[in-house]
């Protein structure tokens, strides 16, 4: 891995579940043609409504919670933009708590709230999602162990080497310095790549605070483009 | 417009950062299934596997993806840590699959060989290991199970 690579490694004693599910092998590299360069899954069948990007639409009311709008760039390494990608979030309502079966957080579900949305980026990469700012919310990862507000995020990209599964983090949460699952990214420049900053642009009067956070894919075209 | 708020610096090479990954988390059952998803193709083969973690323990909380020409699907495991899909079998010989779960902080990659099929991929790796990517057939289904530590290990791939 190169020295400007911040992928967090495989095993991370303090994230505990990383500890029976860390593969003890290094992967095996196979020729870039192999992997790099291969197609990325064609996920036309995934479902996408243009409403789908709007997580406070669809129910009778209006969540709970602080209206925000998330939107960025997606990118591939070379600072192209990756258009008609799609792009699925997921998250935790105003209180901490996921509509998931599986989180029994004793904090209150919002009948007007799901926290799940997806879209697909524009001719230039750019996404945008309207939700709400999603709260902390503790977890049993170590004593009085909280998970700082964060977004799921999932992106395809053109390659099997560009998909992409992360979190975006929001500047100034004071978790952020406790979180083994950020801080498994050893350099802090990496941990920055995750942080969404307040972005006054995009923010609309009397409506909704906007963020910013651009995405980066891994992979570069095979041919450069002389310009 | 135009100017960059938040966002990958160019490194040293020029090129941009990427962005790092995260784990899926617990808690994306409720988001990422959608209807249909475990089947990529209608009257095709079915796979069966289950994901297990260095414990020798099922691995309840995981997503897998596999695709290939075409073809994509995806499936939660469930409270037995199984997946199934179904999928037609592609003149490539393989599916790529995608494993996602709490605790990996990045995916892993690794390739299901239809049995009795080969490439210069599958040769290139360890012999002895080998057997961990081909699904072996179980009367109707194909079996393909995901070991992400310890013994019998899965290879995975980059």
């Amino acid at each position: 891995m190169k020295d400007d690579d911040f992928e967090p490694p495989y095993l991370f004693p303090d994230y505990r579940a990383t500890r029976l599910r860390a593969p003890q092998h290094p992967p095996v590299k196979l020729p870039d043609e192999w992997f790099d360069q291969a197609s990325g899954p064609a996920f036309g069948r995934i479902p996408v409504r243009p409403e789908d990007a709007d997580l406070t639409s669809g129910h009778p009311g209006q969540p709970l919670g602080q209206r925000i709008i998330v939107s960025g760039r997606v990118t591939d390494s070379d600072g192209r933009a990756v258009a008609n990608t799609l792009v699925e979030v997921w998250q935790a309502n105003a209180a901490g708590r996921y509509l998931d079966p599986v989180d029994d957080h004793p904090a209150p579900l919002d009948p007007n709230f799901v926290g799940a949305g997806r879209c697909l980026t524009d001719g230039e990469g750019r996404y945008r999602f309207v939700t709400i700012k999603p709260g902390a919310y503790p977890w049993r990862n170590h004593a009085n162990a909280w998970r700082p507000a964060h977004i799921h995020f999932s992106l395809f990209g053109p390659s099997l080497a560009s998909r992409l599964v992360t979190q975006m983090y929001f500047i100034g949460d004071p978790l952020i310095p406790y979180d083994p699952i950020l801080n498994s990214i050893a350099d802090p420049r990496g941990r920055e790549l995750l942080v969404s900053r307040f972005d006054v642009e995009t923010t609309v009067p009397e409506w909704a605070l906007g963020y910013r956070w651009d995405i980066v894919l891994r992979g570069r075209r095979a041919t450069p483009v002389e310009h | 417009m135009g100017h960059r708020v938040a966002g990958s610096p160019r490194n040293t090479r020029g090129t941009l950062t990427p962005t790092p990954s995260q784990t899926v988390g617990p808690f994306f059952g409720f988001a990422l299934p959608f209807d249909g998803d475990a089947v990529a193709a209608a009257g095709a083969t079915r796979i069966e596997g289950q994901v297990i973690d260095g414990a020798g323990e099922p691995v309840v909380d995981a997503l897998l993806e596999v695709s290939q020409a075409g073809q994509f699907a995806r499936c939660r495991t469930d409270s037995e840590g199984a997946f199934h899909f179904a999928v037609a079998q592609p003149a490539e010989g393989f599916l790529h699959v995608a494993v996602f779960a709490r605790g990996l902080l990045r995916h892993l990659n690794t390739r299901m060989y239809f049995p009795g099929a080969e490439d210069a991929a599958l040769l290139s790796v360890d012999a002895g290991r080998r057997p961990t990517l081909i699904a072996r057939r179980e009367g109707e289904v194909l079996r393909f199970d995901v070991r992400l530590q310890g013994e019998g290990e899965t290879v995975f791939l980059a």
